[in-house]
């Protein structure tokens, strides 16, 4: 994104050098506020128990490294991390490959069906899950028996997640032109190689500010997933973190122990990804 | 664009490219929506295999029930304070962030950083602030408005939970007024500082008008996340001290599943619907109106 780099170059008239100043003090504090909850998590999750209640902004004393190994092996680290791994990565690749050739398909082939649909898929971007919540529940769990399963929860997310994807690749899909596909198909291409080899590539930049969204959403997912998961081995991160916490609630180095282990993926990928999710998160919103 | 012949070709392109997500959002959206119309109008209570079709019996109960009342308009205070503190924390750091910071996108990332949490963890961690760290605080330097925890104390825990709320997506926000605030041609910054505008003047007649499609947006993200907020509320109060932050979904999460009064959880559901679609349609509609051509 090279526009966002972009700053109003005009000086301003008055009191330049004070105002500047005054401004990258005031900022600069802001964000020490915002990111000052998550020193607190990392020093305390150093520390025993003992030392967090005398003073829980202190570093210093005695470090207390098991607080990792317990919260590890107590939160069930590595099942709610790979579930969670598995049910995001197939959820949201699922949604952009299926996203992408329904948008595709609602843009090119105007049929009265395909606009209901459309609508529909727009309309219900308004629906709070709450409302749908309590009938999903009884439609899968009492009548079909499915719940309890990661697929079942992954089929649940390409259900919610296709509106706003479907909607956002065909923002984007009107600015690609028709005659390419055209040629395409007079060589003989199939409708499906068409889109794979010449629309799909076309989309990257829609499809990298999907994947963003959807990750954020789908990793952090607590409602759903704690309605639909039920036995212990099904457990994502934060279903693992949040009955964790209900088991060890006073034991706060621990505790800052298991925050900063669930904290540490969505970093990991918020570094490695930055810019696609700076701008992703811009995009989305815009379209 | 691209015709078909028969009903069959034109079938089989339809199940190949729409056919998937066609299905599974009707069964996993509209389907249940309809069929939780259905399920506020009887007295289904979760369990029994039999239940009968009651009307609006549900609904009347909702309406005559004072727990649901209170948590309605505790709701609306606290959709309220967080959408405007929001959106005004979010519009002065953008708008700082776009007149040439140093360290800029090391700021921006950084207030960006809380909304790459879940609610869950974002709401476990302020727990521990409030009830630890801030009471610690209080209790040394004698500030009488931290020396107890707020989560403890009803009027003060739902402030908690707008703060917890305000800095969850306040960068978000921010991310968004910069995309809106980058837009802004130049030329209209250089025109308007040579005919002498103020620096206010330049936000209220040049900025403002033009940062209403962002505002639409944000304002549209920042109702409906906070009507439809349960992580952190769950995480952080529990809808305690005494139900003085049960906020809708909660409520609507505890008549349900822990109540087992499915259909009178249903009919707040469907009545939450109906508020948060009016609501939001309305802003949009009128924000919209704000818009200026340009």
């Amino acid at each position: 994104m090279k526009d966002v780099k972009m700053q109003f170059t005009v000086k301003e008239k008055k009191g330049g050098s004070i105002l500047r100043s005054s401004r990258h003090l005031l900022l600069y504090l802001v964000l020490l506020i915002y990111l000052f909850p998550f020193y607190l998590v990392v020093i305390n999750a150093f520390k025993d128990r003992r030392s967090i209640i005398l003073n829980p902004l202190g570093i210093g004393g005695a470090v207390k490294l098991t607080n990792f190994v317990e919260a590890f092996t107590k939160m069930n680290y590595w099942q709610g991390f790979w579930n969670s791994l598995v049910i995001t990565a197939l959820s949201v690749l699922i949604i952009a490959f299926f996203s992408s050739m329904t948008a595709y398909y609602f843009l090119r082939y105007k049929g009265k069906l395909n606009k209901i649909l459309f609508f529909m898929m727009v309309a219900s971007m308004l629906i709070p899950f709450q409302s749908i919540m309590i009938p999903l529940v009884r439609i899968y769990g009492s009548t079909l028996k499915l719940l309890d399963n990661k697929w079942i929860l992954i089929y649940m997310y390409l259900g919610f997640g296709s509106s706003l994807s479907v909607f956002v690749y065909h923002g984007f899909m009107k600015s690609i032109s028709v005659e390419l596909e055209e040629a395409a198909l007079v060589d003989g291409c199939t409708q499906i190689q068409t889109f794979f080899k010449i629309v799909f590539p076309l989309l990257r930049p829609t499809t990298i500010t999907l994947v963003v969204l959807n990750v954020l959403w789908i990793w952090n997912d607590f409602l759903l997933p704690s309605l639909v998961l039920i036995s212990k081995a099904n457990r994502t991160l934060p279903l693992s973190t949040f009955y964790f916490h209900g088991t060890y609630t006073s034991d706060y180095g621990l505790l800052m122990a298991g925050l900063l282990l669930t904290i540490l993926p969505v970093i990991a990928f918020f570094i490695l990804m930055q810019k696609h999710v700076i701008s992703g998160m811009m995009q989305g919103a815009i379209k | 664009m691209i015709t078909e012949k028969g009903f069959c070709a034109k079938l089989k392109t339809f199940l190949i490219f729409a056919g998937p997500t066609t299905f599974v959002f009707l069964s996993v959206v509209i389907i249940p929506f309809l069929f939780g119309i259905y399920l506020s109008l009887t007295n289904w209570d979760g369990i029994a295999s039999a239940y009968r079709f009651i009307g609006l019996q549900n609904y009347l109960t909702v309406f005559r029930d004072q727990l649901f009342w209170k948590s309605f308009f505790l709701t609306l205070k606290y959709v309220f304070s967080t959408v405007v503190l929001v959106n005004v924390i979010a519009f002065v750091l953008a708008y700082l962030l776009t007149r040439g910071v140093k360290g800029e996108n090391f700021l921006r990332a950084g207030f960006f950083v809380p909304n790459l949490i879940g609610g869950i963890v974002l709401g476990l961690i302020w727990h521990f602030v409030f009830s630890r760290v801030l009471v610690f605080i209080g209790k040394s330097l004698n500030l009488s408005l931290f020396s107890y925890s707020w989560l403890a104390n009803p009027q003060k825990a739902l402030w908690a939970l707008v703060i917890v709320s305000v800095w969850q997506y306040s960068g978000y926000m921010m991310l968004i007024h910069i995309a809106g605030l980058v837009n802004i041609p130049k030329e209209l910054f250089e025109a308007a500082i040579i005919d002498g505008a103020s620096a206010g003047q330049r936000i209220r007649r040049i900025i403002l008008p033009l940062m209403v499609p962002s505002f639409v947006v944000t304002l549209f993200l920042t109702l409906q996340r906070s009507f439809m907020v349960y992580d952190v509320n769950l995480a952080l109060t529990d809808g305690g001290p005494f139900r003085s932050t049960e906020l809708i979904s909660m409520h609507v999460y505890k008549k349900a599943f822990l109540a087992q009064e499915y259909g009178i959880g249903q009919a707040q559901a469907f009545f939450l619907f109906i508020i948060v679609a009016a609501i939001t349609l309305a802003q949009v509609y009128f924000t919209k109106k704000w818009e200026v051509e340009m």
